[in-house]
């Protein structure tokens, strides 16, 4: 009776992991399919400039202080944490390697990625939601425009250059909270702070996590729009969107930086 | 107008359509003469606005032809259907202005977009299409500050301002008050006998229907039952039709069918 009990739970375990993966993988399926009709009408003109400078603005400038704090804060804290431990060792002054790398491989990519698919992300899905449920994207195609080339692209586009420039200022400010604490607390003098942060970063750090970056930048906007432009029920259906598309981009992200990681390490280490 | 059978403008033979499992159209069949002015009418729910949107190629049939102007619109790939499209107008039921545009860029999308007019010629002329709906001096104004007959009047403005071959009206007439539909009804019959546009119109309101159309098809039971001029549908024998257009709560549609 037990042992029937146990098989019964498995076989239903198995059951639903199987027809989740199927759903997980046509999901991807259609979300390849958006990114390369997004990649084939960026090449079509007319390009959009002035929409493009306002979603850029949009989604870099705007979000330009969220980033500073957050990675300003993230690099303090990892200062502080990693201090606790080195600190037993005197071996502080390595907190500076191990913030450097650290920041520029892992956390600048991925912080600034959440935070975006979070900000922007959101919005897109919320604005292009409200725009399908209320016709404005069919009336888009009646006046012959084609809603991927009028409303993915310009934000394609914008996150492409704007993720991993805001990665760039992340990997900086981070670096910049790890010195204060560095610096300012623990008493580790100016130029051997910069040495130790510099001398074990290489280009290829900062390139890997600029390439990671990349990819995140197009997963949110491929999520976003997908889920944008598929809502259906109203305000309602708008909000369950906008949900999913902060969830799916979140899991997509980490499951992107996973795959990369190892990617990088198999790469590098051979 | 190429090999057109006759001249019809318009042709809709066998169109099924269903939306999740549920059938809205079935087996529908519809004409439209180059050049005629169309009313459907029918009761809520019915698939008036589906029927539209299958004209102008915004939904497929699951199975049937959609023919304009002699071409099978339902083979066309992306870029014929967009340039097809740029014959036609279309008003929505909810207007579907763009929340992110101006009036101005609203009215002038295809204008901004496609033409090469400078923009005192787009200015010029998209004040001239909001006259011709009774509208002045909103250009700048976002279409969320409008009223909701000021907005069916804005897509309806963005409708005819290509002058487009076959437009088709969505409930033009609803949310107005009866003078303002009344300018409208005159408009579209204007349009329709000075530019020789096509057009379908869909509405509920019987008078005016018998204003603009041409001739009047009636939609039920997810068919055209009946077909024929103002005066045909307005003496029809059809006890379907009869009760429709009199307005009666008593006789064979059932009040609560859904
Ligand atoms: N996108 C859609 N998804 C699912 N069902 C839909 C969709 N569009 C329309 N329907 C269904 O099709 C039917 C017909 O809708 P339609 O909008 O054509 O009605 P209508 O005749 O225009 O009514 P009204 O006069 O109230 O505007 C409705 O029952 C509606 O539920
Ligand atoms: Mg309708």
């Amino acid at each position: 009776m037990g042992r029937l009990l146990i098989k019964g739970f498995i076989g239903n375990f198995l059951n639903s992991t199987y027809r989740n993966i199927k759903v997980f993988f046509r999901y991807v399926g259609s979300l390849a399919i958006l990114l390369f009709r997004t990649i084939f009408w960026m090449f079509i003109p007319p390009i959009r400039k002035r929409q493009i400078l306002e979603q850029m603005n949009n989604i870099g400038v705007k979000s330009f202080p969220i980033v500073f704090l957050i990675s300003t804060f993230t690099g303090i804290v990892l200062a502080l944490q990693s201090a606790y431990q080195m600190q037993k060792f005197s071996a502080e002054m390595y907190i500076a390697s191990l913030v450097a790398l650290s920041v520029t491989r892992e956390l600048g990519p991925v912080l600034t990625a959440l935070v975006i698919a979070g900000r922007c992300g959101a919005a897109m899905t919320a604005e292009l939601g409200t725009m399908k449920v209320t016709e404005q994207v069919e009336a888009l195609e009646t006046l012959s425009a084609n809603p991927v080339q009028y409303l993915v692209v310009p934000r394609f586009l914008a996150l492409i250059i704007m993720v991993p420039l805001l990665t760039i200022c992340a990997d900086f400010f981070g670096i910049m909270g790890g010195y204060l604490i560095g610096v300012g607390k623990l008493g580790i003098s100016h130029g051997m702070y910069l040495k130790m942060t510099f001398d074990p970063l290489a280009l290829k750090d900062i390139v890997t996590g600029l390439i990671k970056s990349f990819s995140f930048a197009v997963i949110i906007c491929v999520i976003a729009c997908f889920e944008g432009v598929h809502s259906a029920g109203g305000a309602e259906g708008v909000g369950r969107a906008t949900t999913a598309s902060v969830v799916r981009s979140f899991i997509m992200i980490i499951i992107a930086d996973c795959f990369f990681t190892a990617l990088f390490y198999f790469i590098m280490a051979k | 107008m190429e090999q057109g059978s006759d001249n019809l403008m318009i042709e809709l033979k066998n169109v099924s359509k269903t939306f999740n499992g549920r059938l809205v159209l079935d087996g529908l069949d519809l004409s439209v003469k180059t050049g005629e002015s169309l009313v459907i009418i029918g009761r809520s729910g019915c698939g008036k606005s589906v029927t539209l949107k299958h004209i102008i190629g915004i939904l497929r049939p699951d199975c049937g032809e959609v023919r304009v102007d002699g071409k099978d619109i339902t083979k066309l790939n992306v870029k014929e259907l967009n340039k097809m499209r740029m014959n036609f107008g279309m008003l929505f039921q909810g207007a579907a202005l763009f929340d992110s545009l101006s009036v101005l860029k609203n009215v002038g999308f295809q204008l901004f977009e496609y033409s090469e007019m400078t923009l005192d010629e787009i200015k010029r002329r998209v004040a001239e299409c909001l006259s011709r709906v009774g509208l002045k001096g909103i250009e700048d104004a976002k279409p969320s500050e409008l009223s909701g007959g000021m907005k069916k009047r804005v897509g309806l403005a963005r409708a005819i301002c290509m002058f487009p071959k076959i437009i088709l009206f969505d409930e033009p007439t609803t949310g107005l008050d009866p003078i303002m539909g009344d300018v409208i009804n005159d408009l579209i019959r204007h349009l329709h006998d000075t530019l020789k546009m096509t057009s379908v119109t869909v509405t509920h309101d019987m008078k005016s229907a018998y204003k603009i159309a041409d001739r009047i098809a009636m939609l039920y039971d997810k068919k055209i039952i009946a077909v024929g001029t103002p005066e045909e549908i307005e003496n029809s024998d059809n006890p379907i039709v009869k009760q429709f257009v009199t307005g009666a709560a008593e006789g064979p549609i059932n009040s609560t069918e859904d």
